[in-house]
Protein backbone atom coordinates (compact mmCIF):
# COMPACT_ATOMS: atom_id res chain seq x y z
CA UNK A 1 0.00 0.00 0.00
CA UNK A 2 1.21 3.49 -0.81
CA UNK A 3 1.77 5.95 1.98
CA UNK A 4 0.66 9.40 0.91
CA UNK A 5 1.52 12.53 2.83
CA UNK A 6 -1.43 14.82 3.46
CA UNK A 7 -0.28 18.46 3.70
CA UNK A 8 -3.16 19.22 6.08
CA UNK A 9 -2.67 16.23 8.40
CA UNK A 10 1.09 16.78 8.08
CA UNK A 11 1.91 13.09 7.99
CA UNK A 12 1.91 10.03 5.77
CA UNK A 13 -1.32 8.09 5.73
CA UNK A 14 -2.40 4.87 4.04
CA UNK A 15 -3.58 5.09 0.45
CA UNK A 16 -7.01 3.70 1.37
CA UNK A 17 -7.91 7.02 3.00
CA UNK A 18 -7.41 8.92 -0.27
CA UNK A 19 -9.12 9.38 -3.61
CA UNK A 20 -7.49 10.63 -6.76
CA UNK A 21 -9.33 13.62 -8.14
CA UNK A 22 -7.79 14.08 -11.57
CA UNK A 23 -5.50 16.64 -13.11
CA UNK A 24 -4.61 19.68 -11.06
CA UNK A 25 -4.42 23.37 -11.97
CA UNK A 26 -7.33 23.37 -14.41
CA UNK A 27 -8.61 26.91 -14.62
CA UNK A 28 -12.19 27.67 -15.54
CA UNK A 29 -12.40 30.44 -18.12
CA UNK A 30 -13.89 33.72 -16.98
CA UNK A 31 -16.34 34.63 -18.44
CA UNK A 32 -16.96 31.05 -19.53
CA UNK A 33 -19.81 32.12 -21.83
CA UNK A 34 -17.30 33.67 -24.27
CA UNK A 35 -15.26 30.47 -24.56
CA UNK A 36 -15.52 28.49 -27.81
CA UNK A 37 -17.07 25.02 -27.72
CA UNK A 38 -13.71 23.46 -28.55
CA UNK A 39 -11.93 25.31 -25.77
CA UNK A 40 -14.67 24.37 -23.33
CA UNK A 41 -14.48 20.71 -24.37
CA UNK A 42 -10.75 20.91 -23.74
CA UNK A 43 -11.33 22.33 -20.28
CA UNK A 44 -14.04 19.80 -19.45
CA UNK A 45 -12.83 16.58 -21.03
CA UNK A 46 -9.31 16.50 -22.36
CA UNK A 47 -6.51 15.71 -19.94
CA UNK A 48 -2.74 15.43 -20.31
CA UNK A 49 -2.47 11.89 -18.92
CA UNK A 50 1.33 11.91 -19.28
CA UNK A 51 3.60 8.96 -18.85
CA UNK A 52 5.84 10.36 -16.15
CA UNK A 53 5.43 13.30 -13.83
CA UNK A 54 2.01 14.80 -13.45
CA UNK A 55 0.32 17.40 -11.32
CA UNK A 56 -2.84 15.96 -9.86
CA UNK A 57 -5.47 16.58 -7.24
CA UNK A 58 -6.02 14.21 -4.39
CA UNK A 59 -8.61 14.21 -1.67
CA UNK A 60 -8.02 12.91 1.84
CA UNK A 61 -11.61 11.81 1.79
CA UNK A 62 -11.50 9.37 4.72
CA UNK A 63 -9.25 11.66 6.75
CA UNK A 64 -9.41 15.42 7.00
CA UNK A 65 -11.60 15.60 3.89
CA UNK A 66 -9.41 18.18 2.16
CA UNK A 67 -8.40 18.39 -1.50
CA UNK A 68 -4.71 18.97 -2.10
CA UNK A 69 -2.26 18.74 -5.01
CA UNK A 70 0.55 16.32 -5.63
CA UNK A 71 3.31 15.68 -8.12
CA UNK A 72 3.39 11.97 -8.89
CA UNK A 73 5.27 9.86 -11.39
CA UNK A 74 2.62 7.84 -13.21
CA UNK A 75 5.17 5.13 -14.05
CA UNK A 76 6.72 4.49 -10.64
CA UNK A 77 3.82 5.84 -8.52
CA UNK A 78 6.38 7.84 -6.55
CA UNK A 79 5.08 11.08 -5.03
CA UNK A 80 7.64 13.86 -5.43
CA UNK A 81 5.77 16.34 -3.32
CA UNK A 82 2.37 17.35 -2.01
CA UNK A 83 1.09 20.87 -1.43
CA UNK A 84 -2.07 22.56 -0.25
CA UNK A 85 -4.84 23.57 -2.62
CA UNK A 86 -4.33 27.10 -3.88
CA UNK A 87 -0.56 26.99 -3.55
CA UNK A 88 1.42 27.61 -6.75
CA UNK A 89 2.62 24.76 -8.93
CA UNK A 90 6.09 23.76 -7.65
CA UNK A 91 9.06 24.01 -9.97
CA UNK A 92 9.90 20.55 -11.29
CA UNK A 93 13.56 21.31 -11.82
CA UNK A 94 13.91 22.26 -8.19
CA UNK A 95 12.06 19.14 -7.13
CA UNK A 96 14.19 16.85 -9.23
CA UNK A 97 17.47 18.52 -8.33
CA UNK A 98 19.52 16.59 -5.77
CA UNK A 99 19.98 19.80 -3.85
CA UNK A 100 16.26 20.48 -3.71
CA UNK A 101 16.43 21.25 -0.03
CA UNK A 102 18.68 24.24 -0.59
CA UNK A 103 17.13 27.64 -1.22
CA UNK A 104 18.03 28.51 -4.81
CA UNK A 105 20.47 26.32 -6.72
CA UNK A 106 22.79 28.12 -9.19
CA UNK A 107 21.58 28.12 -12.79
CA UNK A 108 24.28 25.71 -13.94
CA UNK A 109 23.04 22.94 -11.67
CA UNK A 110 19.49 23.18 -12.93
CA UNK A 111 20.12 21.78 -16.39
CA UNK A 112 21.01 18.42 -14.87
CA UNK A 113 17.39 17.47 -14.28
CA UNK A 114 16.05 18.09 -17.76
CA UNK A 115 15.64 14.43 -18.65
CA UNK A 116 12.11 14.10 -17.38
CA UNK A 117 9.37 15.15 -19.79
CA UNK A 118 6.20 16.65 -18.45
CA UNK B 1 -4.72 -45.99 18.53
CA UNK B 2 -4.91 -42.74 16.60
CA UNK B 3 -5.96 -39.71 18.53
CA UNK B 4 -8.17 -37.44 16.54
CA UNK B 5 -7.89 -33.76 17.27
CA UNK B 6 -11.01 -31.93 16.37
CA UNK B 7 -11.12 -28.17 15.89
CA UNK B 8 -13.98 -26.45 17.65
CA UNK B 9 -16.58 -25.56 15.11
CA UNK B 10 -18.17 -22.15 15.54
CA UNK B 11 -21.21 -20.80 13.88
CA UNK B 12 -20.16 -17.86 11.69
CA UNK B 13 -22.97 -15.69 13.02
CA UNK B 14 -21.72 -16.23 16.56
CA UNK B 15 -18.39 -14.64 15.78
CA UNK B 16 -17.01 -13.03 18.87
CA UNK B 17 -19.85 -14.05 21.13
CA UNK B 18 -17.79 -16.70 22.82
CA UNK B 19 -15.88 -15.23 25.69
CA UNK B 20 -12.41 -16.05 24.47
CA UNK B 21 -11.07 -12.62 23.64
CA UNK B 22 -8.69 -10.61 25.79
CA UNK B 23 -10.14 -7.51 24.21
CA UNK B 24 -13.74 -6.56 24.84
CA UNK B 25 -15.87 -4.96 22.17
CA UNK B 26 -18.82 -3.20 23.74
CA UNK B 27 -21.39 -0.58 22.86
CA UNK B 28 -20.75 2.95 24.06
CA UNK B 29 -23.57 4.72 25.87
CA UNK B 30 -25.81 6.95 23.82
CA UNK B 31 -24.15 10.30 23.37
CA UNK B 32 -24.57 13.78 22.00
CA UNK B 33 -22.47 14.33 18.91
CA UNK B 34 -22.04 17.52 16.98
CA UNK B 35 -20.23 18.08 13.72
CA UNK B 36 -18.71 21.53 14.08
CA UNK B 37 -17.28 23.50 11.18
CA UNK B 38 -15.69 26.91 11.58
CA UNK B 39 -12.90 29.12 10.32
CA UNK B 40 -9.85 30.00 12.44
CA UNK B 41 -11.25 33.37 13.51
CA UNK B 42 -14.26 31.74 15.22
CA UNK B 43 -12.29 29.16 17.18
CA UNK B 44 -11.66 31.11 20.36
CA UNK B 45 -15.30 32.19 20.72
CA UNK B 46 -16.52 28.65 20.07
CA UNK B 47 -14.02 27.21 22.53
CA UNK B 48 -15.30 29.58 25.18
CA UNK B 49 -18.93 28.65 24.48
CA UNK B 50 -18.12 24.95 24.58
CA UNK B 51 -15.86 25.01 27.59
CA UNK B 52 -13.33 23.00 25.60
CA UNK B 53 -10.40 24.55 23.74
CA UNK B 54 -10.84 23.29 20.19
CA UNK B 55 -7.63 21.46 19.19
CA UNK B 56 -5.84 22.96 16.18
CA UNK B 57 -3.21 20.27 15.65
CA UNK B 58 -4.00 17.36 13.33
CA UNK B 59 -5.04 14.12 15.05
CA UNK B 60 -5.42 15.68 18.50
CA UNK B 61 -8.29 16.01 20.96
CA UNK B 62 -9.20 18.13 23.95
CA UNK B 63 -11.51 17.20 26.79
CA UNK B 64 -13.19 18.91 29.68
CA UNK B 65 -15.10 16.59 31.99
CA UNK B 66 -17.30 14.43 29.80
CA UNK B 67 -17.07 16.74 26.81
CA UNK B 68 -14.53 16.07 24.09
CA UNK B 69 -13.53 17.85 20.89
CA UNK B 70 -11.80 15.77 18.24
CA UNK B 71 -9.82 17.43 15.43
CA UNK B 72 -11.17 15.96 12.19
CA UNK B 73 -9.96 18.47 9.62
CA UNK B 74 -8.50 22.00 9.45
CA UNK B 75 -11.98 23.47 9.96
CA UNK B 76 -13.87 20.51 11.36
CA UNK B 77 -14.34 19.01 14.80
CA UNK B 78 -16.44 16.22 16.24
CA UNK B 79 -17.85 17.11 19.65
CA UNK B 80 -18.90 14.19 21.86
CA UNK B 81 -20.65 14.51 25.21
CA UNK B 82 -23.17 12.51 27.24
CA UNK B 83 -26.69 12.11 25.90
CA UNK B 84 -28.26 14.82 28.09
CA UNK B 85 -25.71 17.54 27.43
CA UNK B 86 -26.67 20.72 25.64
CA UNK B 87 -23.82 21.05 23.17
CA UNK B 88 -25.93 22.73 20.48
CA UNK B 89 -27.43 25.16 22.99
CA UNK B 90 -23.97 26.03 24.29
CA UNK B 91 -22.65 26.60 20.78
CA UNK B 92 -25.65 28.78 19.94
CA UNK B 93 -24.35 31.26 22.52
CA UNK B 94 -21.31 31.95 20.34
CA UNK B 95 -22.25 34.74 17.97
CA UNK B 96 -19.61 33.90 15.40
CA UNK B 97 -20.04 32.27 12.01
CA UNK B 98 -20.03 28.49 12.36
CA UNK B 99 -21.98 25.39 11.45
CA UNK B 100 -23.03 22.98 14.20
CA UNK B 101 -24.99 19.93 13.11
CA UNK B 102 -26.44 17.51 15.64
CA UNK B 103 -25.39 14.05 14.48
CA UNK B 104 -26.09 12.28 17.79
CA UNK B 105 -28.32 9.71 16.13
CA UNK B 106 -26.27 9.32 12.98
CA UNK B 107 -23.34 7.78 14.82
CA UNK B 108 -22.89 4.74 16.99
CA UNK B 109 -19.97 4.38 19.39
CA UNK B 110 -18.14 1.11 19.98
CA UNK B 111 -15.55 0.68 22.72
CA UNK B 112 -12.59 -1.62 22.09
CA UNK B 113 -10.83 -2.24 25.37
CA UNK B 114 -8.13 -4.57 26.64
CA UNK B 115 -4.61 -5.77 25.95
CA UNK B 116 -4.13 -5.91 22.20
CA UNK B 117 -6.88 -3.40 21.40
CA UNK B 118 -4.67 -1.73 18.79
CA UNK B 119 -4.22 -5.04 16.99
CA UNK B 120 -7.98 -5.56 17.02
CA UNK B 121 -8.59 -2.18 15.38
CA UNK B 122 -5.68 -2.77 13.01
CA UNK B 123 -7.56 -5.85 11.84
CA UNK B 124 -9.39 -3.44 9.54
CA UNK B 125 -7.70 -0.06 9.94
CA UNK B 126 -4.48 0.60 8.01
CA UNK B 127 -3.18 3.43 10.20
CA UNK B 128 -0.08 3.11 12.34
CA UNK B 129 -1.55 2.64 15.83
CA UNK B 130 1.72 2.38 17.72
CA UNK B 131 1.78 4.64 20.77
CA UNK B 132 4.38 6.79 19.05
CA UNK B 133 2.29 7.47 15.95
CA UNK B 134 -1.15 7.36 17.58
CA UNK B 135 -0.70 8.28 21.26
CA UNK B 136 -3.32 8.42 23.95
CA UNK B 137 -5.80 11.15 23.12
CA UNK B 138 -5.14 10.94 19.39
CA UNK B 139 -8.14 10.81 17.08
CA UNK B 140 -8.64 10.62 13.36
CA UNK B 141 -11.17 9.90 10.70
CA UNK B 142 -10.04 6.77 8.89
CA UNK B 143 -11.32 3.45 7.55
CA UNK B 144 -12.22 0.10 9.12
CA UNK B 145 -12.61 -2.63 6.56
CA UNK B 146 -14.93 -1.15 3.99
CA UNK B 147 -16.46 1.62 6.08
CA UNK B 148 -15.42 5.03 7.33
CA UNK B 149 -14.94 5.54 11.06
CA UNK B 150 -13.64 8.08 13.52
CA UNK B 151 -11.08 6.45 15.77
CA UNK B 152 -10.19 7.90 19.17
CA UNK B 153 -7.58 6.42 21.46
CA UNK B 154 -8.91 6.95 24.99
CA UNK B 155 -6.26 4.84 26.70
CA UNK B 156 -3.15 2.84 25.96
CA UNK B 157 -5.36 -0.19 25.31
CA UNK B 158 -8.68 1.50 24.71
CA UNK B 159 -10.27 2.91 21.58
CA UNK B 160 -13.60 4.45 20.77
CA UNK B 161 -14.82 3.71 17.26
CA UNK B 162 -17.53 6.02 15.93
CA UNK B 163 -19.33 4.82 12.83
CA UNK B 164 -22.51 5.64 10.98
CA UNK B 165 -25.53 3.86 12.40
CA UNK B 166 -26.31 1.89 9.22
CA UNK B 167 -22.73 0.58 9.30
CA UNK B 168 -22.82 -0.30 12.98
CA UNK B 169 -23.73 -3.97 12.52
CA UNK B 170 -20.78 -4.36 10.20
CA UNK B 171 -18.37 -2.51 12.48
CA UNK B 172 -19.52 -4.39 15.59
CA UNK B 173 -19.26 -7.82 13.98
CA UNK B 174 -15.94 -6.89 12.37
CA UNK B 175 -14.38 -5.79 15.66
CA UNK B 176 -15.71 -8.80 17.56
CA UNK B 177 -14.30 -11.17 15.01
CA UNK B 178 -11.01 -9.29 14.99
CA UNK B 179 -10.93 -9.53 18.81
CA UNK B 180 -11.32 -13.28 18.58
CA UNK B 181 -8.54 -13.49 16.00
CA UNK B 182 -6.20 -11.43 18.16
CA UNK B 183 -6.93 -13.58 21.22
CA UNK B 184 -5.95 -16.81 19.47
ZN1 LIG C 1 -5.54 14.99 5.65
Amino acid sequence: MLLIKCPYCEEERPELEFRNAGEAHLVRANPIIEQSDDDFAGFLYFRQNPKGLQFERWRHIHGCGRFFNAVRDSVSDKFLTVYKAGEPRPDLNTLLSPVAAEPEPPATKRTRAKKVEV
Amino acid sequence: MVEIVQATRRHPLQAGQLDVASVSVTLADNATRVSLRAKDNAVSALSKALGVTLPMKPKTTATNGGRAALWIGPDEWLIIDNAESGVIADLAKAKVLHSAVDISHRNVGIIVNGRGAAAVVNGGCPQDLSLKAFPMGAASRTVLGKIEIVLWRTGEDAFRVECWRSFSNYAYAFLQESARDVAI
